[in-house]
């Protein structure tokens, strides 16, 4: 960690994977064993596996900005929203009448209010005056909203029960993936160019409001991804449990095993996510480690420990935080990305900022910021555990509350024993920041 | 007499609710500002110990009500608001010395108590949940109105109607004692001078001898006050949900980032200008046009809204960053670590 003052204590290189050992017993443990504790089955263990690999991923990004930059960006939920709408827009098959009913014409209005913005920021640079700058900004929201308003009427209004969007453009959904990360990158460009001047507590609440505004357009713009009323059915990269359940050598394969057909697709399918998810997880950190012994590392860790000083030696400040900032949100925006084709459903109001940007954070300072093997480990040991305190805490409540007479007070806590998971979250985040700042694995 | 009818609308729909609004952002600016002002560093945990701050006073209204103690017409929750207070400080000025002192003595960058308010956030949240659930919660008891509708047309004759909530009255008038006792406290009294001191040249105050910690307990004691009350009187005037509380966090930023961090006035100027701008930019103003300019004809459908309810948060931020761009510490020239 950049501010961090504790000596560098030197770590025995068996560290890591004596650490990630650990890891693989406990999912080994949730797959076999069955008892209060775990739930012994494989298709658990591996769900959990595979949304831990996602968090890894969003985490990889978030390091890439606070690990290498000593950038703070609290929009990551924002990020990942704007990587989610990609599968959306890829993969999902055209609506029909959607292009009649307004497509160009609410282009247009994009195009407009993108202009604007250019004429604006032209206007201010050529004339430095303020009214004219204004006129040019209400002038082009008035044209941006005549545009705008009746091609969203027209969309919305074109087959509402089921479609009522813009549509897909029926793309394989693998390469949504790229796209997200595409638009995220897009996204953070935007950003970075407006707020990356600010300093480190302005930059952090500029990017929290950033994030809150991308969620709530994904929203409430139903022209775009429905809104509220959610996107189901988003095409799967893998195989469907019905169809490898009626494959006759799949499921007598699976007996050999001695699973059942139900049971065996699900691992199946969840075994073939795992796969994608890993390669794409190597070959980001394969990428970013290269970066970081790089000439280009030496200089992003430099500039991050004395920006003052690195700026006298000739190094462009600004730019290399805009780009370690694209860079960085376009890996969390390929999360976003993986998310929802994991989950084959899009549903924006789930977006919330304490769970897809406080505990991501919570995750790359545990797990080593700046160290990308530790973000991963982080990463899937508290989405481990941010999954079992579910199952935890009330036993551990319960646990605690047996020599308690039966009452109100006992009823509360064993019912409030779920939120206990955050008290879990942010004391874990307090003792690592307070006994271990540079995290499990530190950065070397 | 249409001129005074639109006005009334106006009143009705967009200063009354924004005065209100704008006095509780302010209210919980102030919090953050001196925080950021005295610790230097900005407060994430900040909205949900206003959450858990109210939490505390509705349970104590509740106990209160089941007792039978009352305060009409007033609400109850005035009554739990001073145990509330000195709860909420204790539990905070506990945090002060479990997380944030060991910083304050290595003296850490300020990222990394931002760092640890965020892991705070997270434990207040869970207690907040603990304490009272995460279902909406209505508390408000005495009078409902200052004025109804009715009673307005009645009185004025006028086709449009007015009410004033009493939580919209009480907000404005609580902050507004609030506001005067806090700024009484810092210009007048030898605490309050020694908090500006420290707040503006720590170790010039040290060489006077002001000791640190004294104006540290003090200001989390301040700030537990304002962030209780703030908390309070929104959940009078909209509803308590403790999710609400951690959405209310980017226009309380945006209100002392405009208003320019650290800088008491400003928090305030930039709590009603955030409220004022968001109602002002959501509400359907076909209506009051309407009155005031009846031979304009919008068209069907046109409800003359810039920008559809949703996007609240969106106001409060396109407003901090248009000011970040132009005054890079805000409107009142605040401080920056």
């Amino acid at each position: 960690m950049a501010t961090n003052r504790q000596a560098a204590t030197a770590h025995s290189r068996w560290r890591a994977p004596i650490f990630f050992a650990i890891l693989a017993v406990l999912f080994v443990l949730e797959g076999t064993v069955r008892n209060s504790m775990f739930s012994g089955s494989w298709n658990t263990s591996l769900a959990i596996l595979n949304m831990g690999l996602i968090s890894a991923i969003t985490a990889l990004g978030v390091n890439m900005q606070w690990g290498y930059a000593g950038l703070f960006n609290v929009g990551v939920v924002g990020f990942l929203a704007m990587g989610a709408l990609a599968p959306v827009l890829i993969s999902l098959p055209p609506v029909e009448g959607a292009w009649e009913a307004g497509i160009p014409r609410l282009a247009l209005a994009l195009l407009v209010g993108l202009g604007t913005l250019a004429m604006a920021r032209l206007a201010w640079g050529r004339t430095r005056s303020g009214i004219l700058t204004l006129a040019v900004l209400i002038g082009g929201f008035l044209a941006y909203r005549w545009l705008f308003d009746p091609a969203v009427t027209a969309i919305e209004a074109n087959n509402p029960a089921r479609q009522g969007n813009i549509g897909g453009l029926g793309l394989p959904v693998l390469l949504s993936w790229v796209v997200g990360g595409v638009f995220a990158a897009a996204a953070a460009w935007a950003i970075g160019k407006v707020a990356l001047g600010l300093r480190s507590d302005y930059l952090a609440i500029a990017t929290l409001g950033i994030g809150e505004i991308i969620v709530a357009v994904l929203r409430n713009e139903e022209w775009l991804a429905r809104g509220v009323m959610n996107i189901t059915s988003i095409p799967r990269p893998v195989a469907y449990e019905i169809e490898l359940q009626r494959n006759l050598d799949f499921v007598e394969a699976a007996s050999r095993w001695g699973f059942g057909a139900a049971e065996a697709s699900g691992i199946w399918v969840k075994l073939s996510y795992m796969s994608l998810f890993l390669v794409v997880l190597l070959v980001i950190i394969l990428l970013a480690e290269l970066a970081l012994k790089s000439p280009w590392g030496r200089m992003m860790r430099a500039i991050r420990d004395n920006e003052t000083a690195a700026e006298a030696m000739g190094k462009d400040v600004t730019r290399r935080h805009l780009q370690v900032f694209i860079l960085g949100s376009a890996v969390i925006g390929v999360a976003g990305a993986m998310m929802v084709t994991l989950d084959g459903l899009l549903a924006p109001t789930s977006y919330n900022p304490l769970r897809y940007t406080f505990l991501i954070w919570v995750m790359v300072i545990v797990g080593g910021s700046g160290n990308n093997w530790g973000a991963v480990l982080g990463s899937v040991t508290i989405w481990f555990l941010w999954i079992k305190a579910e199952v935890w805490g009330p036993a551990l409540i319960a646990a605690m509350t047996s020599p308690m007479a039966d009452g109100p007070i006992k009823a509360h806590l064993l019912d409030s024993s779920p939120h206990m998971r955050f008290i879990a979250m942010g004391a874990v985040l307090l003792l690592v920041l307070r006994f271990a700042p540079r995290g499990l694995l530190p950065e070397k | 007499m249409d001129i005074l009818n639109g006005l009334v609308v106006f009143l009705n729909f967009v200063f009354i609710p924004a005065a209100a609004y704008g006095a509780q952002l302010a209210l919980g600016a102030l919090g953050v500002t001196l925080i950021y002002g005295i610790l230097r560093f900005s407060n994430f945990a900040h909205g949900d110990t206003m959450a858990f701050g109210t939490a505390i006073v509705i349970l104590l209204t509740w106990g209160l009500q089941a007792l039978g103690i009352s305060i009409q017409p007033l609400p109850t929750a005035l009554l739990a608001l001073v145990p509330a207070i000195a709860l909420t400080a204790l539990l905070v000025l506990a945090t002060d010395r479990l997380v944030y002192r060991f910083y304050r003595r290595q003296k850490a960058a300020p990222i990394i108590l931002v760092m640890a308010s965020v892991g705070v956030m997270f434990v207040m949240n869970g207690l907040t949940r603990l304490l009272i659930g995460v279902n909406e919660q209505r508390f408000d008891d005495g009078a409902r109105f200052i004025i109804d509708v009715r009673t307005f047309r009645e009185m004025t004759g006028l086709t449009e109607g007015l009410a004033l909530r009493s939580t919209q009255g009480l907000t404005v008038i609580l902050a507004f004692i609030t506001m005067i006792a806090l700024f009484w406290f810092l210009n007048r009294t030898r605490s309050g001078k020694a908090m500006r001191a420290y707040s503006d040249n720590e170790d010039l105050a040290l060489l006077s001898g002001i000791d640190p910690e004294r104006v540290v307990r003090l200001t989390w004691i301040i700030a537990a006050g304002l962030m209780v009350m703030a908390g309070t009187l929104y959940g009078l005037d909209k509803a308590f949900r403790p999710f609400n509380y951690f959405q209310i966090l980017l226009p309380i930023f945006a209100a002392a980032i405009v208003g320019g961090l650290g800088n008491p006035m400003g928090a305030i100027a930039g709590g009603f200008l955030v409220a004022f701008s968001e109602v002002a930019v959501t509400y359907p103003w076909v209506r009051v046009v309407g009155y005031v300019a009846p031979w304009y004809d919008p068209g069907p459908g046109n409800l003359m809204q810039l920008l559809g309810t949703e996007y609240k948060f969106a106001v409060s931020f396109v407003i901090l960053i248009v000011v970040l761009l132009f005054r890079p510490t805000g409107l009142f020239r605040g401080k920056s670590v």
